[in-house]
């Protein structure tokens, strides 16, 4: 056997690939709920930190302040494991799939309201001047005026970091989420053999190419002519 | 001189430890043209924003068309639908039309529909003379087109009396004569206005009054000829002198 042949036995495999290709397309369909879950839920209440942030209201300031900073400073792992490890001695047990998702929504829910917070607060105090003194009141600037400005400004540093928050699913492999790193290990260890390893970094290729494609395309939409 | 649109009496305003306005009383009948002069820092643009409450004056009281500004239970939102203001720097929201800039608090204030709104907002851009620039977003206009668009997104809500910040200062030269012909259009509608601005051409061809401010009080006040040719006060002398050198 060549080098090369080597090579390729040991880390694409063809029949070891075939034969595990079904856990890495099952750990697929985990990693896409878990990303859905995450981008959703983890968008959505840093949007919403953003917006009671807006409201000026001090002591809830500091406590929104206080949120996001310990979920940005936390590596996202700690977070996991705190969860699943930690929280049945309080009580409640989540499943690994659940500490997974919670844990990295909490951190991107944190991320994600420092940039939509720094996009609100970038918009120039005439725009809300101009829109207050035409009669329309803090909610209406806000929704009217601000944000839709805000989101453009926020889209490339939001979709960076929901990228790179999304991939911290593979941290799901230590609580036991069958998610793609997770299936491909084991298949790795049940095979004595890497492939399943290449396939799972192509799996994940096909799952986030697209999204970074599309996130291009959505920021030149968004761009408006200056 | 009918009844009076603005009534501004004892306003003062603090900016911290700044005193800014130190007691300002103004009274602007209907379709009067006021003109408000002085140095930078005097409190002009201050007094301007306290009248519709950008600025939230630290003591006074402030009528506008009958309605009591300060009154907590004055909804303010409604009251400042009648008091236009156009900006130094225009403040248009960028990432609409000029149509959709006028259009905005026409349908979320006003309540009009879409189409009415619409209908209004083409008429105001027609009075502003950009008809056939609604369509277009402000980065597409030159400044004193934008200047215009905002005047039309002021008088499409038809306000009882607007409010000028300026309106020409960050204009290039060649561009202020388009803005300044919109106010003279306004004013011969019978628009009652008030401008905070140096274009001292202007005031004295248009303005009904000049109000000269300094250190945060009216000091002198009258017809802009015997402002400018007769001013009494040394302070007003010594302005309307630095202005005229130029």
């Amino acid at each position: 056997m060549s080098g090369w042949d080597k090579f390729v036995d040991t880390f694409f495999n063809a029949k070891v690939m075939w034969k595990y290709l079904p856990d890495i397309l099952s750990g697929m369909v985990v990693t896409i709920e878990l990303a859905l879950l995450i981008v959703i839920t983890g968008l959505a209440a840093g949007l919403a930190l953003a917006l009671l942030r807006s409201l000026a209201i001090r002591p809830l300031n500091w406590l929104i302040i206080f949120v996001v900073d310990l979920f940005r400073s936390l590596p996202p792992l700690v977070i996991i494991v705190l969860m699943y490890f930690g929280l049945p001695y309080a009580g409640p047990a989540p499943s690994g799939f659940v500490s997974t998702w919670l844990s990295l929504a909490f951190v991107l829910m944190a991320f994600s309201e420092e940039i939509f917070w720094a996009g609100i607060t970038s918009i120039p105090k005439g725009q809300w001047e101009a829109s207050r003194s035409t009669g329309l009141s803090f909610g209406q600037t806000l929704f009217n005026v601000v944000l839709p400005q805000a989101f453009r400004l926020t889209i490339p540093p939001l979709t960076n970091r929901t990228i790179s928050i999304t991939k911290g699913t593979a941290l799901g492999t230590v609580v036991a989420v069958t998610e793609i790193l997770g299936q491909a290990s084991s298949a790795m260890s049940n095979s004595y053999n890497p492939s399943p390893l290449m396939m799972g970094a192509a799996a994940y290729v096909v799952l986030f190419l697209p999204v970074v494609i599309a996130a291009r395309w959505i920021e030149t939409k968004f761009a408006w002519k200056r | 001189m009918t009844h009076s649109i603005v009534d501004a009496r004892a306003i003062h305003k603090h900016f911290g430890t700044l005193h800014v306005l130190k007691g300002v009383d103004l009274k602007v009948a209907e379709r009067e043209l006021v003109f408000v002069i002085g140095p930078s820092g005097s409190g002009k643009s201050t007094l301007l924003r306290c009248l519709n409450r950008l600025e939230e004056p630290s003591s006074g009281s402030i009528l506008v068309d009958g309605i009591d500004m300060l009154d907590a239970r004055t909804d303010i939102n409604h009251a400042r639908r009648r008091i236009g203001m156009v900006f130094q720097s225009f403040n248009l929201y960028p990432h609409m039309t000029a149509l959709g800039n006028v259009t905005l608090a026409l349908r979320k204030v006003a309540g009009k529909g879409r189409s009415e709104a619409e209908a209004l907002g083409r008429a105001a851009l027609e009075r502003v003379g950009l008809a056939d620039r609604a369509g277009h977003t402000p980065g597409q206009l030159s400044g004193g087109q934008q200047q215009r668009v905002a005047i039309a997104r002021s008088i499409a809500l038809e306000p009882r009396v607007m409010l000028f910040d300026e309106p020409t200062s960050a204009l290039d030269p060649e561009l202020v004569g388009s803005v300044l012909e919109v106010m003279r259009g306004l004013r011969e509608s019978g628009m009652t206005m008030i401008v905070v601005s140096h274009e001292m051409g202007f005031a004295r061809n248009a303005a009904d009054r000049v109000v000269f401010m300094d250190d945060g009080l009216i000091v002198e006040q009258g017809p802009p000829a015997s402002i400018f040719e007769n001013p009494t006060h040394e302070r007003t002398r010594a302005f309307i002198g630095q202005i005229q050198r130029h």
